[in-house]
């Protein structure tokens, strides 16, 4: 017996290929180099440390792109634990943008707070490197392990601007909902593990925590009430991450009240983590679909049609912009369901990830550089004359939010083309007229964003240019670095839109 | 597989160029503006003339000039496949010549920003150049929206009165329309089976394997109302008039005179001919919805005081005609809706033109408060008079909207003589608002508010800068008048090589 333990760990040893989670491995150590870097540089030259994390994280994704970017073969590792493919391998780069992007916001937003800096970009990395083995995850343990871990680091996030009582007050709302979350989600897997490891029934494995593993018992007792069970209670856990009906409700209080860098991770990496992770699932689960996608459609139904409606009455940028990704997540969903029976429609969620990431980003970063004291507090107001204020910012605003609301030629406009195109071909009627529906309501609020920065509006004068000392002008802090970070994501948008190129190949699922 | 450049690309794509060189331009102050603009909107008039001179298909009613690329979406069955035929070339052109016209006035306004005004003009023209040359249906799509965007962004920053609401309401609708349409389309792409956006492949696949009773009525209703608010179908036209009224001139040209035959051009070129069935299925409703365009709108019309709204409305009566013309599902009657489609985006793009002409001179759009201005404004008031003539479709002149007209009304003749009837009425209507605009206006005495308006602002005729536009748009409109064989012999093949048309024109 000892043997035959000691064989079995010597084969899982055996796939313990370290080299399969390399970027990971390098966030990590770079964020353990910033945390060292803090303790030995001298004062003056902390102002570096972010740089040096962003141009690592550059250097990072430049390597993948050039020299990884299908990421080998697909392969399991760590005895089943991690499984990478080429969807992994487009998330992992999804995720260190996201992340380049979010450091960048924060180097914004930080500016002028008397803050510990250093950790916020320190945490960040650990959080992208959580979620991109989120994504891999192909056990139960393993998801949980990093969902944990990316959760934490958001708890620490949300809550940065210590001096905000709303960053706080996210902060705690943040941490109730996402403790919920988690031990609904935990519930969830138990009650699976239970059912799945029952010797009494077919297909049932010591293992059965495993993705592979629980497919099997799942295809053998397709019926079985308590993982039917555990399938709703680990959905719903997944569905908190994403922000999808009825598990929305932290999301308006929680995007308002953390920094604009925090927003920009939780509505950007945070969903898209979760629908890497729901993408898995439903495969897993794809012999109880007879109840997973209906359940899975009247989720997608209600959260665009809430995310749409409520977004209607909001005056708060970024609840406007946290429940206009409520919508969003509804329309992922749809191609989640659609990928079932159409699979190039995989790749099409993962297109739309990024136009949204590109069209969220301008959005976040014309935020961050709004001159006001506290980014919770910023309203359709703030965004008034901003054309005319500063042009350039006035035009990434309107690229973004273009994209968001999938306008042509941007490339939002192909996302939400082709979850239709993917909806259709699954026949999925209902759930497309719904999204018309929403499409045709978003517009609404998303127009409102436009004409406050564009068309001109009576209003109050301010204060300050009563008194003869003119308010900050948006973007008087913007530098070199900040318009080429910004131009990045306005000029992805607009070239995705007319020009996929050698995205093609890739978006046909070949 | 890419194929080389053909005058299309740059048709389409001169606009959007200058459009950024014209933004760039704005440094250099107003002449700098004006020269990169115009010449932004003269080289796609000057394509499009040589296009038109030598269009030669290989077979009769077939495609000419055509060119594809693979975007990056082939293998979704999306390729940039330009090409133009007979229904394609004359709306084509007219899109070139009012964009050319629009540009022209637009570079001489005193618009606020005029390097952005420019701006979203030009990229207007490139999505319209887009439009008509696309043969991929994705593409087509594509460019009416980009030709849509800059059309709220225009009346909702450079706006009259109401242009908040205004541009807010054409945004909502308009996004409703495009997106029905955009649901029958990918319809189309799903059900056929061709798996490709493809106007010719789609047309193969679905002659050899029509679709099915239920499918063919889902999906051409889809396209029916998603074209119809584009086109302004009643009851759903509410937001032309209101976005008509607040648009300022050269975006009103440009929507009102092409973008908005998109619906049409939709329906003549993609729909009908794609789901055969279609049209008998929802005969009832186009029929009644249009006479609803015809008389409804055609009275709403005559009580207009507002003179922009008054065009506005006017245009919205006269798409009832076009889609009378396709209900009738005759060579002659859809050849008739396309010729009308062409007069009449010349004729009511000449009228916004001239009415804002007006608007300058009385300060008002008040039909009440202006009057007598023909002895101040002689000139003016013979374009007036000659666009209303034109737009009323008046055979004397010569003016193309006659040869529209009247290929509708014969082949309502053919089909449904109590339509033709109904229909008819609307030239009585439309008799009484155009010559009561043009009394109102130029003729009579001047009123008390004029002469009060007078006394501030010394009226003028018209100056060259503005003569010019209505000279191009008048020219084209008599030479269409004169010789509509210029168009009508290559629309005739194309609508005959079409089995939709030339079927149902046999079993009459």
């Amino acid at each position: 017996m000892p043997t035959d333990t000691l064989n079995s760990l010597g084969e899982i040893a055996a796939t313990n290929t370290w080299g399969a989670i390399y970027p990971e491995m390098i966030l990590g150590c770079l964020a353990l180099l910033l945390l060292a870097l803090e303790v030995i540089l001298p004062k003056f030259a902390h102002g570096a440390i972010p740089r040096i994390a962003i141009l690592g994280q550059v250097l990072l994704l430049g390597y993948i792109v050039i020299f990884d970017v299908s990421g080998g073969s697909s392969r399991v590792a760590f005895g089943g634990m991690v499984e990478l493919s080429a969807t992994t391998q487009a998330l992992r780069i999804f995720f260190l943008l996201a992340s380049i992007f979010v450091s960048y916001l924060a180097m914004v937003s930080f500016e002028n707070k008397s803050l510990a800096r250093i950790e916020y970009f320190a945490i960040t990395l650990v959080v992208t490197g959580a979620l991109s083995i989120m994504a891999m995850s192909n056990h139960f343990v393993m998801l949980f392990v990093a969902l944990e871990t990316a959760t934490v680091g958001f708890y620490v996030l949300v809550s940065y601007f210590r001096q905000n009582p709303l960053s706080l007050e996210a902060g705690l709302k943040y941490l109730i909902m996402g403790a919920l979350s988690s031990a609904i989600l935990l519930f969830g897997i138990v009650l699976l593990y239970g059912a799945a490891s029952n010797p009494a029934l077919a297909g049932s494995s010591l293992d059965s925590m495993n993705f592979q593993n629980l497919r099997v018992f799942l295809e053998a007792n397709p019926t079985d009430t308590l993982a039917i069970i555990g399938m709703l209670l680990v959905i719903s856990g997944v569905a908190f991450k994403i922000g999808a009906f009825p598990f929305q409700i932290w999301i308006p209080d929680v995007y308002q009240g953390a920094p604009v860098p925090t927003t920009a991770f939780l509505a950007v990496s945070s969903k898209a983590a979760g629908f890497a992770v729901l993408l898995t699932l439903v495969k897993t689960f794809a012999p109880l679909s007879n109840v997973l996608i209906p359940v899975l459609s009247g989720i997608a139904a209600l959260t665009i049609l809430f995310g749409n409606f409520a977004a209607l009455t909001q005056r708060n940028l970024k609840r406007v912009i946290g429940l206009s990704g409520v919508s969003h997540a509804g329309f992922l969903l749809i191609g989640v369901i659609a990928a079932q029976s159409v699979p190039e429609a995989t790749n099409w969620v993962l297109f739309y990830l990024f136009a949204y990431l590109l069209g969220s980003m301008a959005v976040f970063a014309v935020f961050a550089h709004l001159p006001k004291a506290w980014d919770s507090d910023l309203d359709l107001d703030d965004l008034g004359d901003l054309a005319k204020r500063n042009g350039f910012l006035g035009i990434a605003l309107a690229i973004g939010i273009g994209s968001l609301a999938g306008i042509p030629p941007l490339a939002g406009f192909i996302g939400k083309f082709l979850i239709f195109v993917a909806a259709f071909k699954a026949e999925l009627f209902t759930l497309l007229g719904v999204g018309i529906v929403g499409v045709v309501v978003s517009i609404y609020y998303y127009f409102g964003v436009i004409k406050a920065a564009f068309f001109e509006v009576w209003r109050f004068t301010d204060e300050n240019e009563e008194s003869g000392t003119p308010s900050a002008l948006p973007g008087a802090t913007l530098t070199a670095l900040g318009k080429l970070t910004i131009v990045v994501a306005i000029a992805g948008s607009v070239v995705l839109g007319f020009f996929q190129g050698p995205l093609g190949s890739w978006l046909s699922g070949q | 597989m890419n194929d080389s450049v053909s005058l299309l690309h740059f048709a389409i794509a001169v606009p959007l160029i200058a459009a950024f060189a014209t933004l760039w331009a704005g440094k250099l102050g107003r002449p700098a503006v004006q020269i990169v603009s115009v010449t932004g909107f003269a080289i796609p008039t000057i394509l499009a003339i040589f296009a038109w001179v030598s269009y030669s298909p290989d077979v009769a009613g077939g495609y000419d000039f055509v060119t594809r690329h693979n975007t990056g979406l082939e293998s979704v069955g999306i390729s940039l496949h330009l090409g133009l035929n007979g229904v394609a070339l004359p709306l084509f052109v007219m899109a070139a010549v009012v964009g050319l016209a629009a540009g022209l006035y637009g570079a001489q306004s005193k618009a606020e920003n005029l390097s952005r005004y420019l701006f979203c003009l030009l990229v207007m023209q490139g999505g319209l150049m887009g439009v008509f040359a696309s043969i991929d249906v994705f593409f087509f799509y594509f460019f009416h929206e980009l030709a849509l965007i800059p059309t709220f962004v225009m009346v909702g920053v450079w706006g009259g009165r109401d242009r908040g609401y205004a541009a807010m309401k054409m945004t909502i609708y308009l996004t409703l329309g495009a997106m029905l349409s955009l649901a029958g389309l990918i319809a189309l792409y799903v059900k056929s089976g061709a798996e490709s956006f493809d106007l010719i492949t789609l047309k193969e696949h679905l002659s050899a394997a029509p679709l099915s009773e239920t499918v063919s009525n889902y999906a051409f209703g889809l396209l029916l109302f998603g074209f119809g608010i584009l086109v302004s179908l009643w009851p759903l036209h509410t937001w032309a008039p209101l976005g008509y009224g607040a648009a300022p001139s050269s975006a009103a040209m440009l929507h009102a005179g092409v973008l908005k035959k998109f619906g049409l051009y939709g329906l003549i070129q993609i729909a009908v001919p794609l789901i055969p069935g279609g049209v008998g299925q929802w005969e009832n409703w186009i029929i009644w919805l249009a006479l609803g365009n015809v008389v409804i709108v055609g009275l709403v019309t005559m009580a207009q005081r507002d003179l922009k709204q008054m065009l506005g409305y006017s245009s919205v009566m006269h798409m009832g005609y076009a889609f009378l013309g396709i209900a009738a599902m005759s060579v002659i009657g859809v050849a008739g809706a396309v010729i009308m489609m062409v007069a009449h985006g010349l004729t009511v793009a000449l009228l916004f033109m001239l009415s804002t002409m007006i608007h300058h001179r009385t300060q008002t759009f008040e039909m009440e408060e202006m009057g007598g201005l023909s002895k101040k404004a002689p000139v003016l008031s013979a374009f007036f008079v000659c666009g209303m003539m034109a737009s009323i479709a008046l055979p004397g002149p010569g003016l193309a909207n006659f040869w529209g007209e009247f290929g509708i009304f014969v082949s309502l003749w053919q089909f449904k003589p109590w339509v033709l009837c109904v229909a008819a009425t609307g030239i009585i209507i439309s008799a009484v608002y155009a010559l009561r605009a043009i009394a109102r206006v130029f003729f009579g005495t001047e009123s008390e508010d004029f002469l009060e308006v007078q006394k501030e602002h010394a009226v003028t005729d018209m100056t060259w800068a503005e003569r010019v536009p209505a000279l191009i748009l008048i020219i084209l409109l008599f030479f269409i008048g004169f010789f509509p064989k210029t168009i009508s012999s290559s629309l005739n093949d194309a609508l005959e090589s079409e089995p939709v048309y030339a079927t149902s024109e046999a079993n009459k």
